[in-house]
């Protein structure tokens, strides 16, 4: 079961760095074009969507070839603070490259309709600084009958590493009912191709527990502003942590569908659906504590930011 | 510079028409019951429509803020005088010129004379050729007028052009006007926002795609699988999604939060210029607007385009024209009905700005309606490489899409074959310089996080008036038709080349030249005297109009030939093109995008000439 659960996690890492990384892979002939045979061949007829695939890989990312150009070559040792007719003192320009930007998103602030009665549930993620290194605030939870049942927090360091990936790294914590747990996180966070918004990160605790989270969202536009959202939520354990419920191996998997409209980009109230299926020895421990170990719920609730 | 911040509410569709058309009372706050007037409504409220015109050697010049209403909100403008568009400067060639500048507002200020050739600390931007002109305090600008023609000015500083300081330049030649007309009217364009700049970019930054509400739907989806069958549908989608780009990327900001204006007037208040039947009416038409390109036409009037950027051109004759973000064309036209309609809808087609020519006040022409919007085409995203590819899939991808597809495989053909003469003869005769290169050196910044994409094989020719313009069936401007009178300033051909990219990241909203923003960049040393060749290479999918301080463009066409002086260069996506510099202008200059934003966040970079 161990080993199960490793390699889950292995090859999920795997797959989302090779994501983050191997998008752009490719690359590293920007020199050969003029030869290539597919740019002169008037002949559109050969042209297949294989070919397009590997224009298109051509185009993003990729590593540096070596007779890539050095963006500062044409400085002649000027600098922007130094060299003739540089104004006296500090440099004073500074653009909004140079600035800090933040953003607060709750991505789900929902009323969920369960079995026994309603829980809400919240998820948000902030964010401050600039544009290729920001600090990244992960929440989300729920709370039962007036009480927070379940929450993760998260504090990170985001860093742009590819067009569309940033990894993060930092810290996690879990409150709730039981006894909170901390973690190391490391993930990465991005957009794959087909604009797939994905979140994937590692955690290591005390006592050598290790555990997965997966997520995956895609925004469907209905028309512009009525957006069907799927997501995917996947949670896997390196052991079990019977205080808490959790099970070693594939723990849970969330699936859900949310309708929302736009009023505003900022302000979209929802409806959804979703689905919750707990697996293993997670299903086992809630069996045995008298609860589904499977469950579909309405939500209502509304996406905002600013 | 934010005296208020904005709120966002569901906006239904009656005032939504008001907001796009604008109150036809312009920027007057008239009407408005007391008990609702803000109290800094007390203050003068900006004058708008054609602006005052100030002539002579001495010009006093005051910034402050005050008050606008263009769509029904109150707001703070950042003016100069006053007045929404800045009074008209008309200078004589050979003069001095002497331009008091204070500053009454709360944050510092600058103006920067766009266009005119002038010493670098007179040339206006705080950081670069000047401190900035702190609050309550007056800065003075003098130098001698060297050239001819139509240009502007406008704040270097923040956001300041955004929010209303901007004017027109009207130079007349020492030997007096040389293009005769009967009528001369500015007709400066702008874009306005209620929305605080700052917060718009912010938006930005967090979602790219903010203020496009023309993205592809399920609901187009459908429509074109019942047109054009399910695998075609879902091919002309294929590369986009696949590459995270969006194929209705045409503007960053659009009519959602922007009022289209012309001398500072509504459509809806309709900026009205007079004529007699049978006159020559001269339209100085100025893009003065922060982030907004204009498909300007007239209905039913032909226009000559007799200068561009304030150099004479060789008069061609078109319906219509693309004027970038900072660009100028005079053009000459000859009504002979009682009305005409003045029309610049906006690239992304979201609205429009619209005057009238007419016999009268109070008459109008027919308005038309904002063209459809297009899907960005293969050959915008790949150049070259994608006309080809755009040809491939014109069975399945309809209508303009598939026809700008096969112009674009055809110049591409002809490119390619430039290309390979270009190398031959560059072998053969050892002057590697007479044509610009074509083959793309990028950057190794621009493997990273600061790009989206990078083009290999750029289109190079200039014979295409962009995307939302190509086979509409109208005679298009195009810069392959532009030919400055008189040749270039400077016989010498280019002792080196020098070549930068055009980058950004849409989805960070991130905007760079070589994958560098400002902040990271070293500057670009031209040596004092030299002619040199500069090369820009557009790896977005986004035009950005290339405004160069100091010293004129002098835009080639592919095989190295003069075409036309310019101050502002728009280039395409996945476009190429050269220009040849005299540097003859020692110091400090800026370069950049004058798409407001983009260079705010960083596709800006500095030049030496020393």
């Amino acid at each position: 079961m161990k080993r199960y659960s490793a390699l889950a996690v292995s090859m999920a890492l795997g797959a989302a760095t090779t994501w983050a990384q191997a998008e752009p892979a490719t690359s590293g002939h920007a020199g050969h074009d003029m030869e290539a045979p597919a740019a002169q061949s008037p002949a559109p007829t050969n042209m297949t969507a294989g070919g397009m695939d590997h224009g298109d890989m051509d185009m993003q990312g990729g590593s540096v070839p070596p007779d890539a150009r050095d963006p500062h070559a044409y400085s002649g040792g000027h600098t922007l603070d130094s060299g003739k007719y540089a104004l006296p003192g500090p440099r004073q320009l500074r653009l909004a490259d140079e600035h800090n930007f933040g953003s607060l998103l709750v991505d789900r602030l929902e009323r969920v309709d369960t079995s026994d009665g309603y829980a809400t549930a919240y998820d948000a993620q902030a964010w401050f600084g600039r544009d290729y290194d920001r600090l990244v605030v992960k929440a989300e939870g729920d709370y039962d009958q007036g009480k927070l049942q379940e929450a993760r927090t998260e504090l990170l360091w985001g860093h742009a590493i590819a067009t569309f990936w940033d990894t993060q790294l930092g810290a996690r914590y879990d409150s709730g009912v039981g006894p909170d747990r901390s973690w190391l996180a490391f993930g990465v966070q991005g957009l794959a191709p087909y604009w797939f918004e994905v979140d994937a990160t590692a955690y290591v605790g005390e006592g050598g527990r290790t555990a997965l989270r997966l997520s995956g969202e895609y925004e469907l536009l209905i028309t512009q502003r009525l957006i069907l959202q799927p997501r995917l939520e996947l949670n896997a354990y390196g052991k079990s942590d019977e205080a808490l419920g959790i099970g070693s191996g594939l723990s849970d998997i969330k699936a859900g569908l949310r309708l929302r409209y736009e009023f505003t980009r900022q302000i979209a109230p929802y409806l959804g659906v979703e689905r919750a299926e707990k697996f293993g020895q997670t299903a086992d421990l809630a069996r045995a504590a008298g609860e589904e170990a499977d469950e579909t719920s309405w939500v209502a609730g509304v996406r905002f930011w600013f | 510079m934010k005296p208020y911040s904005s709120h966002y509410l569901p906006v239904p569709d009656l005032p939504r028409r008001r907001f796009v058309q604008g109150l036809a009372a312009g920027g007057l706050l008239l009407g408005l019951p007391s008990a609702i007037k803000p109290v800094w409504a007390d203050a003068a409220d900006t004058a708008t429509g054609s602006a005052p015109v100030l002539q002579g050697t001495e010009f006093d010049l005051v910034i402050a803020e005050t008050p606008v209403n263009f769509t029904g909100t109150p707001r703070m403008a950042t003016t100069i005088n006053g007045s929404i568009p800045a009074p008209t400067l008309r200078w004589r060639e050979g003069d001095t010129v002497t331009i008091r500048v204070t500053n009454r507002l709360p944050v510092d200020t600058s103006i920067h004379w766009h266009g005119i050739l002038l010493p670098f600390e007179m040339d206006g931007v705080p950081g670069i050729s000047f401190k900035g002109i702190p609050p309550g305090e007056t800065f003075t600008y003098r130098f001698k007028v060297e050239q001819t023609g139509t240009y502007w000015y406008h704040s270097h500083s923040g956001m300041q052009e955004q929010t209303g300081m901007y004017g027109a330049i009207v130079i007349e030649a020492a030997g007096g006007e040389t293009i005769q007309a009967d009528r001369d009217y500015v007709v400066q364009l702008s874009d306005w926002t209620d929305e605080d700049p700052m917060r718009v970019f912010a938006k930005l930054k967090m979602q790219g795609d903010y203020y496009n509400f023309n993205q592809p739907t399920v609901v187009d989806f459908f429509r074109d699988v019942s047109r054009e069958g399910f695998k075609a549908a879902l091919d002309k989608r294929k590369m986009w999604n696949e590459m995270r780009m969006s194929p209705t990327d045409l503007a960053d900001i659009s009519a959602y939060t922007y009022t289209y204006l012309v001398n500072g007037i509504t459509p809806a208040g309709n900026w009205t210029g007079l004529f007699r039947p049978g006159e020559k009416v001269r339209l100085r038409l100025i893009n003065s607007g922060a982030m907004t390109f204009f498909d300007v036409r007239i209905p039913g009037l032909k226009m000559t385009v007799v200068q561009a950027d304030g150099q004479d051109v060789e008069p061609v004759t078109v319906d219509e024209l693309r004027i970038g973000v900072a660009e100028t064309y005079d053009v000459i036209v000859t009504p002979r009905d009682d009305a005409y309609t003045i029309f610049a809808q906006s690239m992304d087609r979201t609205g429009y700005a619209r005057g009238t020519l007419a016999i009268r006040h109070g008459l109008a022409a027919a308005v038309p309606e904002p063209d459809k919007p297009e899907w960005l085409t293969m050959a915008d995203m790949m150049g070259d490489m994608g006309g080809g590819m755009a040809g491939m899939d014109h069975g399945s991808s309809g209508g303009m899409n598939s026809m700008a597809g096969m112009s674009g495989m055809d110049h591409g053909g002809m490119a390619m074959d430039h290309s390979k003469h270009a190398m031959q003869a560059g072998m053969a005769m050892g002057g590697k310089l007479a044509r610009p290169s074509t083959q793309a050196r990028h950057a190794k910044t621009e493997y990273g996080p600061s790009t989206d994409m990078r083009v290999d094989m750029a289109r190079t020719n200039l014979d295409d008036p962009g995307i939302g313009l190509r086979n509409n069936g109208r005679r298009v401007l195009t810069y392959a038709d532009l030919h400055t009178i008189g040749g270039p300033i400077d016989p010498r051909g280019p002792e080196r080349e020098i070549e930068l990219h055009l980058t950004g990241n849409m989805e960070r909203y991130t905007w760079s030249l070589d994958g560098l923003e400002f902040g990271k960049s070293t500057p670009v040393h031209f040596r004092y005297g030299e002619r040199l060749r500069v090369i820009l290479h557009n790896d977005t999918m986004m035009t950005h109009p290339m405004h160069l301080h100091g010293m004129w463009s002098e835009l080639e066409s592919p095989d190295g030939q003069f075409l036309v002086r310019k101050h502002v260069i728009n280039v395409q996506p996945a476009q190429r093109i050269s220009f040849l510099v005299s540097a003859d202008a020692l110091g400090r200059w800026a370069w950049h995008c004058h798409l407001l934003l983009h260079m705010d966040a960083g596709m800006f970079r500095e030049v030496v000439v020393a």
